[in-house]
Formats: C-alpha cells, structure tokens, sequence
C-alpha cells in the first residue's frame, strides 16, 4: 500500500505498525518524533498504531541550530 | 564550578542558571566539536532545530554530542506561523527534551527577520500548555509588552540580523526593553564578538545567545571560552555599577595637592 512519508510517496506492507515501519527503515525509535496523520505519536505508544492506504507520515529528529 | 557570580543565579522558568551564555549547535563543521565548546564556555544552555529524517540517508544525532546536563532550548526554526510554531514545540515536547522552547516564527527569507504578531500568538498558546517560552524577537517595546503578556518566561531581541555577526545595532532598542520589563532580557543573534556580547551583559542585558560567532570562529572551542569570559566580565560590570562619565575637562584621578615642592 501507498503512504506519505516526510511529504513523499512510499511503500509500505499493509497492516505494518509504526514500529515496524520505523525500524524496517533502519531508524531508532529513541531519537526521532513521529506525527501520524496530524497527531503526535509517543514512542510507547508506536506498536500500537497499524498504517493504513493514504496515512501520512512526518519523521522528525534534532539537529543543530541557534 | 568555573563560574563567577554564583551568588547572581539567572532563574528561568525555575531553573537556576550560572552561566548567562546560551550556545547553540548549528554551523559547526563537525558536530563532535559541541561537547568542547559546551566546557570552554561554561554555556547551560543549549539549542537545537527540528527537521525532518532524511529517509534515504543515515543522519547523525546532533543530541548525542550534548552535555546531560545542558538545559535544551529546542527552536521553532522553519515555523512560518503561529500554528507551525505550535506543531514543533509540541513535536519537540513529545521528542522527550523537556518543555522549554525557542519560538521562532519567519516567512521572510531574505532578512530572517521575526513575525511579532505571530511570535505573541504562539507563545500564548504554549505558554498556557506549559511550555517555557521564550521567543525570539525584534526589539520592539509593543511587541515585547505582548509576549510578556502571553506569557513569555523571557524574551530574546536580536541584536543583528540571524548568523551575520554584525554586532549589537539594535542598541537602543534593547535598552528600552531593560528599562521598561522584569522577565529576562536574551540578545539573539546577531552578536560576533566577544567585545559586542560584554557590551550588551554591561548594559543590563540577562544573558547571550550565541551559535553563529562560536560556531564559524576559526577556533570555535576557543572562542566559546572568550565568548563565557566576556559575559561574565559584563555581567561583573554591570552589577558593579560603572562610575559617572563626565563631559568637558578632566577630573584627576591622583591628588592635586601635597606635591614635592610644595
């Protein structure tokens, strides 16, 4: 199925967590902050949420800045 | 602890700080630098941007080269609104780094200069949700009098455009805000030298934000410790009190009288 993922079309498999999601694309889960569909999602809580068609996705982490 | 003054505590948002230099983490050429700059400078505070993962490249982590104990002072850079600003303080909340955040609100590119209208809009909103605001801003009496009013924690005028090291141009500008508010008074941006962040600590300003000086110095580590010395050396300054300036003809310094022939 087809998601949006930091403003860009990708592919995921269907009824993936965001977990799942997250650690297939080699990221930890510790350092990065994740909306889902507009809500922020806490990191505990990112095994519970399953991706479905058309979900959006933005993956934030730290970087250097004033 | 290396620090002067440690009766002279600057409180914000409860927390007790020594130093009254915040650094920030942009624009080194190796993140590795900042634990350095971070003990050179004696620096508390600390700032850091939200952005994006870049899905197609390994990223370093710029938090793994900061101090435990810095106080993190995440930026609402790239906000272009009130509601931008909002979603990445909250983003930055949820991120796990505590709850003080820089609002940083501009849609002009060109000047970088900040958004007051929408700076205040954010800060309320956050200030009411917990958040330690302290926003970025022109040095502007009204603009300044309505974040207090929403409840800013501080308020940060910048001294010079963003990342230009031109020093303190808004001079008279922030004084005006030394006399007229309470809550703490942080020049953000603009600052280049040592010589320009001493000046501001011995006109009455609370503290410094500097990122941009420290970070493209030649030597950036030593930098950070002139850039701690000199605060500490205005903020000495201005506690002290300097004596009067007079105008027009001199006034000895040694007795005018008692000389050898007399």
């Amino acid at each position: 199925m087809t998601i949006r993922v930091n403003g860009e079309t990708t592919e995921c498999a269907d009824g993936q967590t965001l977990l799942e999601f997250l650690e297939g694309r080699g990221l930890n889960v510790r350092s990065v902050v994740v909306e889902h569909n507009r809500s922020i999602v806490m990191t505990d809580d990112l095994g519970s949420v399953r991706l479905a068609a058309g979900d959006e996705l933005e993956i934030l982490h730290f970087v250097g800045g004033g | 602890m290396e620090h002067s003054n440690n009766n002279d505590p600057l409180v914000i948002g409860g927390v007790e700080l020594q130093s009254r230099l915040f650094t920030g983490t942009g624009k080194y050429g190796s993140d590795t630098v900042i634990p350095d700059v971070c003990r050179a400078s004696g620096s508390q505070v600390i700032t850091v941007a939200l952005r994006r993962v870049d899905m197609n490249a390994a990223a370093g982590n710029v938090m793994q080269h900061i101090p435990k104990h810095m106080q993190l002072l995440p930026n609402t850079s790239g906000a272009r609104d009130a509601e931008e600003a909002v979603r990445i303080a909250r983003l930055a909340r949820a991120a796990g780094c505590g709850n003080w955040i820089k609002i940083e609100v501009i849609s002009d590119n060109r000047y970088l200069l900040p958004d007051g209208y929408q700076t205040a809009r954010a800060t309320e909103i956050l200030a009411k949700e917990g958040f330690v605001v302290l926003p970025y801003m022109n040095p502007d009496l009204y603009v300044a009098r309505d974040l207090v009013n929403a409840g800013a924690a501080a308020v940060m005028p910048l001294g010079a455009p963003i990342g230009t090291n031109r020093g303190i141009r808004t001079r008279e500008m922030i004084g005006i805000l030394i006399e007229e508010f309470d809550v703490p008074i942080v020049v953000d941006a603009g600052i280049g030298k040592p010589s320009e962040a001493c000046d501001a600590m011995e006109m009455g300003v609370d503290a410094c934000l500097v990122n941009t000086a420290i970070a493209t110095a030649g030597d950036p580590v030593i930098m950070a410790e002139a850039f701690g010395a000199a605060v500490r050396a205005g903020r000495q300054a201005f506690l002290a009190k300097a004596g009067p300036v007079l105008t027009g003809a001199a006034s000895a310094s040694s007795p005018l009288t008692g000389f050898l022939g007399e």
